[in-house]
């Protein structure tokens, strides 16, 4: 798709610009990985090209307004995938790059999970299933408020198993709460195995459909095409949101993309420099891309 | 102190949790209650009626009860999640101990109907294991208020003090117990007789087990006892001082809860005076580890040894016993 095709803004970066931003994201997670011995590579990446788009062109979420309410807000519900967040908060400027080399390390801020010790984070996940429930309360506030702002949440396609959130899903609906916008990382994968093998929650639109969101597919990895379609937000008036994001697991390695055993697997020596060799040739392709733009 | 073997009889601790509710929304629209089919259970329909922006009903759904409240919270309201103290504090602990407490979100927990408040409704509807499962929570206050002072009090302090909060209230017309301007702040006991030099027995209660430990205090009185009853209407932050000092001053103590035997204000007392070197005969009444009975929380309470025959019965042993060893 060309880098064009989201509206112009003179504010927010370019299409190209996040393309690129998300493979510098790519190396910041290996490098922290690498550096803690730890951590979901297979999720954070998956969900990187997500992140990308949400807090450099979708989302009022910056340093400068974060104490505020006033703005939008994001959960992170697949916890897991700590190293995504922190890499694009670390990119906003929430914190410096230097406080990541403390990742999992003793009285780091910096754990395996989000927390809100961490400037730029709103709540602590970790354990499945809660950031859609909260995310329905802070939308509701919003909706109390008559407050313009949207709370957006991302899950992982393994977590939909957890009953809190279907009681979260109906009560969205039940309160036509259409500022909440609820993503699902669907990358096909979960600690065990294939997501359909280990509780199939397919068909998973007519799911949510059913549960009287507005659902939309897309590929979680197109920067343009997820620039565009949280543009159209909210999708239907009256209706809660849902992005179906078809995504792959460990996304821009050649060896760990779709790999179950790569959930929290850390890599090799040799394997860290593959990977940062592959992010080194997605850089030049993206150069080459670009070249004549 | 009440002072006649009749005290005046006062309203459910749940009627004045919802009166007072009411009165405070009045003052403040940023107050929110969040229901899940509780709001008669809760006593919350005349909320409902007078501020219908303020009430969230999210079904028969614990979890997300809670999850939503912490988000609610999150983005400033002053929230009330209202529920049955048996489900709210089981079905939805995950989301209290992560959305509420470690998330560090100032939601107000009412637990209604505590401990055995539904009697023969059987175990499904009782919570004798709040205290056990919140205290081994970090960053979420406890609070038992015993009668409707205390409620009121309760209510209007979780407000101010902003930040995570679990309270259990029953639904039983609870006796008067303190005199007008009696002084009220969480973490902090009240002494409900008259400060002595030294006491018989400490008994130390919370919630609806003060009630019967005061009507103790006079039925050992009758005997020639004398003795310390201390409301402990906060179970976190525990007045570890003024229990120590009542324990100090007497000669045996008794410690009375709605509660299972585990984990609760009996063993809370123990471990302070043990650690605080006071060696003491202590007696813990609570609900013992079995199957419990059928029959309404009177009969709980009488079978256990939680009512004010039981209480004095047990306190005289205590006493009994210490003078045949001191012999």
């Amino acid at each position: 798709m060309p880098p064009t095709s989201a509206p112009p803004n003179p504010i927010k970066p370019s299409i190209a610009w996040m393309e690129h931003q998300a493979i510098q994201y790519r190396k910041a997670i290996l490098e922290m990985i690498w550096q803690a011995q730890a951590g979901h590579i297979g999720g954070s990446l998956s969900c990187i090209d997500l992140l990308t788009v949400l807090y450099h062109h979708t989302m009022e979420i910056t340093p400068g307004n974060f104490a505020q309410n006033e703005r939008d807000h994001y959960i992170h519900s697949k916890g897991h995938a700590v190293e995504a967040l922190y890499a694009v908060l670390q990119g906003l400027g929430f914190f410096s790059r230097e406080a990541l080399d403390t990742s999992q390390r003793k009285h780091s801020a910096f754990l395996g999970h989000p927390t809100r010790v961490v400037a730029g984070i709103e709540h602590n996940t970790g354990a499945l299933g809660h950031g859609l429930p909260v995310a329905v309360g802070m939308a509701l506030a919003a909706a109390i408020d008559r407050s313009p702002h949207r709370i957006f949440t991302l899950m992982g396609d393994g977590e939909l198993a957890e009953g809190s959130i279907w009681e979260a899903a109906a009560c969205a609906a039940h309160y036509q709460l259409d500022r909440l916008v609820a993503i699902v990382d669907c990358n096909g994968l979960q600690i065990s195995g294939p997501t359909s093998q280990v509780l199939s929650m397919e068909p998973l639109a007519q799911k949510w459909a059913a549960f009287g969101f507005a659902v939309r597919e897309i590929n979680g990895h197109d920067i343009a095409a997820l620039a565009a379609l949280f543009d159209s937000l909210p999708f239907e008036p009256g209706k809660p949101n849902l992005v179906i994001a078809h995504t792959t697991k460990g996304k821009g390695v050649s060896f760990i993309e779709d790999r179950a055993e790569w959930h929290h697997h850390v890599p090799s020596e040799a394997e860290y420099h593959q990977a940062m060799r592959e992010f080194a040739a997605a850089e030049s392709e993206w150069e080459a891309r670009y070249a004549n733009i | 102190m009440p002072t006649s073997e009749t005290s005046i009889m006062g309203k459910p601790n749940q009627d004045i949790f919802s009166d007072t509710l009411v009165s405070l929304a009045h003052e403040n629209p940023n107050i929110i209650a969040v229901t899940s089919d509780s709001r008669g259970s809760g006593k919350l329909t005349s909320f409902a009626r007078e501020f219908p922006r303020q009430l969230v009903e999210v079904g028969i759904a614990e979890q997300n009860l809670v999850g939503i409240a912490a988000g609610l919270a999150a983005m400033g309201k002053s929230v009330f999640a209202v529920s049955p103290a048996c489900f709210l504090t089981a079905r939805a602990l995950e989301q209290i101990k992560n959305d509420v407490a470690y998330s560090n979100h100032p939601v107000i927990l009412i637990g209604i109907s505590a401990g055995v408040s539904y009697g023969a409704l059987g175990a499904t509807h009782h919570a004798i294991h709040d205290f056990a499962v919140l205290q081994a929570i970090h960053n979420i206050d406890i609070l038992a208020p015993a009668d409707n002072f205390e409620t009121e009090q309760a209510v209007r302090t979780a407000v101010t003090r902003n930040r995570p909060l679990y309270m259990r209230i029953g639904k039983k017309s609870m006796p008067h117990l303190h005199p007008p301007g009696t002084p009220f702040n969480i973490g902090k006991a009240i002494q409900l007789t008259p400060v002595q030099e030294q006491y018989d027995v400490a008994i130390v209660a919370t919630g609806e087990t003060v009630a019967p430990a005061a009507m103790a205090s006079r039925h050992l009185a009758a005997q020639g006892y004398s003795s310390c009853v201390l409301s402990l209407h906060s179970i976190r932050p525990f007045d570890e001082a003024e229990v120590m000092h009542a324990a100090h001053a007497s000669r045996v103590v008794i410690t009375v809860e709605e509660h299972s035997i585990n984990g609760g204000l009996g063993s809370r007392t123990v471990a302070a005076l043990m650690q605080g070197r006071i060696w003491k005969p202590v007696k813990m009444l609570a609900i013992p580890d079995q199957h419990i009975i059928t029959g309404s929380q009177q009969d709980i309470f009488e079978e256990y040894g939680l009512n004010a025959e039981g209480i004095t019965r047990h306190a005289v042993t205590l006493l009994e016993q210490g003078r045949e060893k001191v012999q």
